[in-house]
């Protein structure tokens, strides 16, 4: 990125200042190094972003921001209704509520390493993963609407999820205002028999061990200790939510052009908050998000199952559940004021500070986990939100790529990565070499250094690092 | 021969971009659900044994073209089938296309990522200067 255009404020805040038609400035968090190797067309997306109509303060851009379509990836810009601002499909993103959990076993590694082949293969045994897969749970018209407003609480009564999971999720697993009825029809047919499946690309479900602690209270709180094992899992909505994206994208761009908002990029695509496309789209996004949390909860239980049959005596207690894209209605304080705002976060991570009402009772003093997922063979992070944090309380989601999938595949192959990493102890599986060589590690930017820039920032503060010691892929 | 049909993937970070090309918009149209459908699974390789027949309605060029495209992820994730042949008609603003494959074969078919859906990023549809059509956009993968 040429930095010529960027004011600097400090070592990790960079302000794309007000030019053109945007409403408001830009602002970057990140070290000199990364945005030198962010593309160009980061700015320029938040500097689009920041020209729709009832944009707030500024438009955001996380460290591990890439160039994305619309919105960028790692981007955020929240909006008020009554200023005119609008919700925009593509600043959620095609994959709705995609996020991370992770899992506490109550195992330590050295239980667990002698047996790791064996968990690793029930693991992918029993959590469909990759392109095509099914899940053994089949969902009805009926079902998948009660599940869409229920959210995760749907899997809780229906035996596929603990009850005691359910704090540790934000909203609780269930955002309010869903709407089944904004769905369409397509939209529940690809999902109906998709819950409880991870799906393919990014996504994965990991085997982890906690390598530091860097905050010893706050791991305390979050039940974490050097040496623990954990699991953790990336995915969203499934189909539902991609074809929701799908089916309001070209909505919003009808709309947009009824209501007369200029649009910089297609993908901008929004409707003003209080329309009835807005509305609209805010109740089947709602459906999405629930869908997505109800979705790690049954993968979780199946998770469960799998370490039942290697581990009798492990007991699976979920950490904390994010959502990195989503649009999330929540009060902010404005220049003194407390604003009810819609916030989008395109994969950013809501990060609460310490006391926010929202947390569970054990988290109240440590601020709301914070979970960022690596690629298989990197390490992730747990981090905690900062109270006051910026950017309304968000920080960055994973490392992101610095390399097209055609180029990882022309670079590496999936054999061999199944043997490098086996050569460093990290068990694979996945039922495609392709799909493997695409994820290659190397594809991936480095997430420590994304990680110290969103600490140096305040974005949030670190708390444990997660190695990798079995990943299946879809 | 230099207008021959043909389909090809461009660069963008973190998802991929599809286009085709084609001596009739038709083509473009065909060539681009190629370069989707190659994404996950080389079309070469698929058998084209059973039919799908899609129809898609919208404003303008690009805009079908993302419903096409639309239509075509929806026919992959909802009935779990590959593609290795299409054919497209357009007339007016309306869109007639037959989708030919044959059911997902995991083992056989090694699928790379799947497409959650097509984006209206680079989203492009235009007659060149050589009189050929060109039809693409950015898939989310």
């Amino acid at each position: 990125m040429n930095l010529g255009q960027l004011v600097r404020k400090s070592e990790t805040e960079w302000w794309l200042p007000r030019a053109g038609k945007m409403r408001v400035p830009g602002i970057l968090f990140a070290t000199e190094d990364l945005l030198r190797d962010m593309d160009d067309k980061v700015a320029e997306q938040v500097a689009n972003v920041a020209a729709l109509p009832g944009i707030v303060t500024a438009s955001y851009a996380m460290p591990d921001a890439h160039w994305g379509y619309g919105f960028p990836i790692g981007g955020v810009a929240a909006f008020a209704a009554e200023a005119g601002g609008v919700v925009s499909a593509g600043g959620v993103g095609f994959d709705i509520s995609c996020g991370v959990r992770t899992i506490r076993t109550g195992l330590a590694v050295e239980e667990v390493r002698p047996k790791l082949e064996a968990l690793a293969d029930t693991l992918f045994r029993l959590v469909p993963c990759g392109v095509g897969s099914a899940s053994r749970i089949r969902l009805g018209p009926a079902d998948l609407d009660d599940l869409m407003l229920a959210g995760a609480g749907w899997a809780v009564a229906h035996g596929h999820g603990e009850d005691g999971d359910l704090a540790f999720m934000e909203e609780r697993g269930c955002v309010a205002g869903a709407r089944p009825d904004a769905v369409s029809a397509e939209a529940k047919h690809r999902q109906r028999d998709q819950l409880g499946t991870l799906g393919s690309g990014n996504h994965y479900l990991e085997v982890q061990a906690v390598a530091e602690i860097h905050d010893e209270p706050i791991a305390a709180a979050y039940g974490l200790r050097r040496g623990d094992v954990v699991l953790s899992v990336h995915c969203g909505s499934r189909g539902l939510g991609h074809q929701i994206g799908t089916d309001y994208l070209k909505t919003m761009l009808a709309e947009a052009k009824a209501s007369g908002i200029e649009l910089p990029e297609r993908e901008l695509a929004c409707a003003p908050l209080d329309s009835r496309t807005g509305r609209a789209y805010l109740g089947a996004m709602r459906a999405a998000i629930n869908c997505a949390m109800a979705n790690r909860e049954v993968i979780t239980q199946f998770a469960r199952e799998a370490f039942a049959e290697v581990f009798p005596s492990a007991r699976l207690t979920l950490l904390y559940d994010v959502s990195h894209n989503t649009c999330k209605e929540e009060i902010h304080d404005v220049d003194g004021s407390a604003r009810r705002l819609f916030v989008h976060r395109k994969g950013a991570t809501r990060a609460f500070g310490p006391g926010h009402p929202d947390l569970p009772e054990a988290y109240r003093d440590a601020g709301q986990p914070v979970l960022i997922g690596g690629s298989m063979g990197t390490a992730s992070y747990v981090l905690a939100g900062i109270c006051g944090g910026p950017a309304f309380a968000s920080a960055v989601h994973g490392a992101g790529r610095v390399l097209s999938r055609h180029a990882a595949t022309r670079r590496w192959q999936g054999k061999a990565i199944v043997r490098d990493l086996g050569n460093r102890g990290i068990v694979l599986r996945s039922p495609s070499m392709r799909g493997l060589a695409e994820e290659a590690p190397g594809a991936y930017k480095d997430i420590d250094r994304v990680i110290e820039a969103a600490a140096d920032a305040r974005l949030a503060r670190k708390v444990a690092k997660l190695i990798p010691l079995a990943c299946a892929k879809g | 021969m230099a207008d021959a049909p043909r389909y090809e993937h461009f660069e963008h970070q973190a998802d991929i971009g599809v286009r085709g090309h084609g001596r009739t918009r038709e083509e473009a149209f065909e060539q681009a659900a190629l370069a989707l459908t190659a994404v996950t699974v080389p079309p070469d390789i698929v058998a084209t044994i059973e039919c799908v027949r899609v129809s898609c309605v919208a404003a303008d060029d690009e805009l079908l073209l993302l419903d096409w495209l639309g239509a075509v992820v929806y026919q992959i994730s909802a009935r779990r089938l590959v593609f290795g042949r299409f054919r497209v008609s357009v007339a007016g603003t309306r869109l007639e296309g037959e989708l030919w494959g044959e059911p997902l074969d995991v083992a056989r078919h090694q699928p790379g990522v799947e497409v959650k859906a097509a984006t209206a990023a680079a989203l492009r549809v235009a007659r060149l200067a050589d009189g050929t059509w060109l039809a693409q956009c950015v898939v989310d993968v």
